[in-house]
């Protein structure tokens, strides 16, 4: 192959990373959407909230997809491992994100006052739980999970819904709703935006004491997490950058800047991620007690032909999906309006 | 229970109801292209109409299944993890090749066909509506290749990895190429068109015997018959081309999809009949020696039968010999249907033909019926393997997942499962009712003297 010199193991580490990191920013907004969704009272303030995130967030979804896809074929141990150990609450999560989706589509398929709150509640909950289990399974793996000699998980339901995965799960719920206040100011005008002005505020206190709170139990309780940051000061760049992403929130909203306000939003996600990827590396699921049954890039991954073929396959596809998803989010700039095609 | 059957009961359930809906998406998604490029082609509002009303049913269609397609991506990793760490290596990079691919595009510019009427050229919406067709096929694509590589495993080599054994690709073009991917792709996409075709025709038919629509109606039948026609002689052509590849690489497949129990004696060919799997025995309607000619161009030359298979080698025959036949004579009733159709246009009484029409209304499920069986032959005849003389598939589950746990998922998605098939079957059953409707605000970009000429205009595609 032509790839010999290159680490294709770390690459594909990056790469499944990235697509994950893709997945949080852009579903991040409209599972966010859903968590506030309820916020809003009238019918046309819940079909302007659909509406803003209608022509995308199935575009969106597939990154989640497209990553799971990514990691069985990089990473097939890490894939069958982590799937079928968190066997049920992966089938809540997977239960969770088909209510919201057809939420989503028959929400105004029908004019019915119970139907439309029926599905607004279902969108509502789904969304939340959604984004709830996205991040206990995060704080599981950065707690690391009990493995056996076979990289089998050898843990139960409730030992995964444990204080420190919950508090990483409701971290990425305020994230997520403070991500996706952000872009309903962005995508709305008049009185929807003004309320929206007002949740943003609620959610960046929300997530930020959330965040503190996460820092300070992973110091405390996860030292491991921190260990590549205090052997290399240079990372704690990566920290400061994303202290100061943050910070740079509330600044932009105030002089009324939200698309950069949402710019850094992203970059906050995508810094968190980092730090996440930088904390775990070399594993992808460590294993607690038995660090040396923790499944690592190396030993958890397919052949290294696969992975260079795999890279071909990226190479080829990563320019397309940029372009197209530039281009569809390019089309569907603006503010949302209602007209006959909507919601 | 036992963990294995509980595995399959659940993979068949969320694969079988998955199956639907991109059988559907892959057929409408052609027929949306024919459609709107009538449309840009002729300028036509019938067409135009047409268009907006397929799109939107398409959309009911494609969100069912997305939605029910984010488990079968997953469940491998849940349900069949030693599964998973047996074929990730090959079986992986088609999965990620689909979403690389084949979803970005689908989804992507299904967002433009329904919310970019007035936002883009009429020509970059055409454009969107290729574009997602090809996505829908794409994903056929790769899937297919996938299981395929199931059933006739190419271009890998075993290896001892973390302990256990896996395989791992040596030919990346071998894999995808598998002896029998091109035949089963060709296959599935024909079943596919046909079940789009009949969708088409099912409503079609409707509008014209409530003497709705008309204009529509007729198009749609046209467009329909003109499809189906095709698709399901195309049908017959890869079936057979299929049955050949199993004869050559599964030939315990073959044997049980026609009970030919004989080690070595010349098949028959059933058209129907009962396999007494207990007396190793099949009784029904047969031509002598059939299967033998269909595979060899030879009554006379012998076929391997399952009495050279093991016990603990063989699939469960009869299930596998009536699924197979039910797809085949419902396959012959699809052409039937097919040329019937195509005569009586021809003849001028197709419009008006209330028992023929009110036949196509209700033959909609013959397609998604035959695509479900011959899906289930295929995998049914594959057993007891999960990856064709390779893995055993009691020996690729999830061996922490216990059976309780499987057992409530498959409650958990039974429930979901059927409370989104009634809710589908009732919004369908609304767009149905309020019809394609005549657009005003999008008929800005259409030129009013080529309006108002269409609704005179005859439509005749065929």
């Amino acid at each position: 192959m032509f790839f010999e010199a290159l680490d294709l193991n770390l690459i594909w580490f990056l790469l499944v990373g990235m697509l994950l990191t893709g997945y949080a920013m852009l579903d991040g907004f409209d599972l966010g959407v859903g968590i506030l969704h309820l916020l809003t009272k009238t019918d046309e303030h819940r079909r302007l909230m659909l509406n803003s995130i209608g022509p995308v967030w199935d575009g969106n979804e597939v990154w989640l997809v497209t990553g799971g896809g990514a990691l069985f074929a990089a990473f097939p141990d890490v894939y069958a491992t982590v799937f079928s150990g968190f066997y049920l609450p992966f089938m809540i999560l997977l239960v969770m994100l088909i209510f919201r989706a057809v939420a989503i589509e028959f929400r105004s398929k029908e004019p019915m006052s119970w139907w439309r709150q029926a599905w607004d509640a279902s969108f509502s909950i789904s969304s939340a739980t959604s984004a709830l289990l996205f991040g206990v399974a995060l704080g599981n793996i950065a707690l690391g999970i009990p493995l056996d000699a076979q990289g089998e998980f050898s843990g139960t339901f409730l030992s995964l819904l444990n204080p420190y995965a919950l508090l990483v799960g409701l971290t990425t719920m305020a994230l997520f709703a403070m991500h996706a206040s952000i872009y309903v100011v962005m995508k709305t005008d008049g009185e929807l935006q003004a309320q929206a002005r007002g949740w943003i505020k609620n959610t960046i206190a929300f997530f930020v004491i959330c965040y503190v709170t996460t820092t300070m139990a992973t110091l405390l309780y996860v030292p491991q997490m921190t260990e590549h940051v205090r052997n290399q000061p240079g990372f704690f760049v990566l920290a400061l950058l994303n202290m100061l992403a943050i910070a740079a929130i509330p600044r932009d909203i105030y002089y009324g800047r939200d698309l950069r306000a949402f710019a850094f939003s992203c970059l906050n996600i995508a810094l968190l991620m980092a730090l996440f990827g930088l904390g775990v590396f070399p594993y992808m699921v460590p294993s607690n007690p038995h660090p040396e049954w923790g499944l690592t890039i190396y030993n958890a991954a397919s052949s290294q032909k696969t992975l260079g073929i795999m890279l071909i396959i990226a190479i080829l596809a990563i320019p397309m999906v940029t372009a197209y998803t530039i281009s569809i989010y390019w089309i569907f700039r603006g503010k949302v309006k209602l007209d006959a095609k909507s919601y | 229970m036992d963990p294995v059957m509980l595995s399959r009961v659940q993979f068949a359930l969320t694969i079988s109801f998955h199956y639907i809906f991109p059988v559907f998406s892959i057929g409408l998604g052609l027929l949306l292209v024919i459609m709107e490029g009538l449309y840009l082609k002729t300028g036509r509002e019938v067409y135009h109409q047409m268009t907006h009303f397929w799109v939107s049913i398409f959309a009911l269609i494609f969100g069912i299944g997305v939605a029910s397609g984010i488990v079968m991506e997953f469940q491998f990793g849940t349900n069949w993890a030693n599964y998973s760490r047996f074929v990730g290596d090959v079986f992986g990079s088609a999965l990620a090749a689909e979403g690389l691919f084949a979803f970005f595009l689908e989804s992507g510019f299904l967002a433009v066909l329904l919310f970019g009427w007035n936002k883009v050229s009429k020509q970059m919406h055409f454009l969107s509506t290729v574009l997602v067709c090809l996505g829908a096929h794409f994903s056929a694509v790769w899937i297919v290749v996938a299981n395929s590589w199931q059933q006739t495993p190419a271009g890998f080599h075993l290896v001892s990895h973390n302990g256990a054994m896996r395989a791992e690709i040596t030919d990346f073009w071998a894999m995808v190429f598998n002896p029998s991917s091109v035949e089963r792709l060709s296959h599935v996409i024909t079943g596919a068109w046909l079940a789009g075709a009949f969708l088409l025709l099912s409503i079609s038919a409707f509008y014209l015997i409530k003497q709705k629509h008309l204009e529509v109606a007729k198009a749609g039948m046209n467009i329909g018959l003109s499809v189906a026609l095709i698709a399901s002689f195309l049908q017959l052509v890869t079936g057979h081309e299929s049955a050949l590849v199993v004869a050559k690489h599964q030939p315990a497949k073959l044997a049980a999809m026609e009970g030919h129990y004989h080690p070595y004696k010349t098949a028959d060919l059933y058209l129907f009949g009962w396999v007494d799997e207990k007396a190793e025995k099949t009784h029904g309607l047969a031509i002598p020696g059939g299967l033998s000619f269909l595979t060899h161009n030879d009554f006379q030359k012998p076929l391997v039968g399952l009495g050279k298979f093991p016990k603990t080698e063989r699939p469960p025959v009869n299930i596998t010999f009536q699924m197979y036949h039910l797809m085949i004579a419902i396959g012959m009733t699809l052409i039937g249907l097919s040329v019937l159709g195509v005569f009586l246009k021809f003849k001028g009484t197709l419009y008006t033909c209330k028992p023929v029409l009110w036949l196509f209304v209700f033959a909609v499920m013959l397609p998604q019926i035959a695509n479900q069986a011959g899906w289930a032959a295929a995998e049914i005849g594959r057993q007891p393997w999960i990856v064709y003389g390779l893995l055993r598939t009691s020996q690729g589950i999830s061996p922490v997942v216990k059976a309780d746990d499987i057992l409530a998922s498959i409650i958990l998605f039974s429930s979901v499962y059927t409370l989104l098939f009634i809710l589908f079957i009732y919004l369908l059953n609304q767009k149905i009712k309020k019809g394609p409707v005549f657009l005003e605000h999008d008929s800005t970009h259409l030129d009013p003297r080529l309006t108002a000429q269409s609704r005179e205009g005859d439509i005749n595609v065929l």
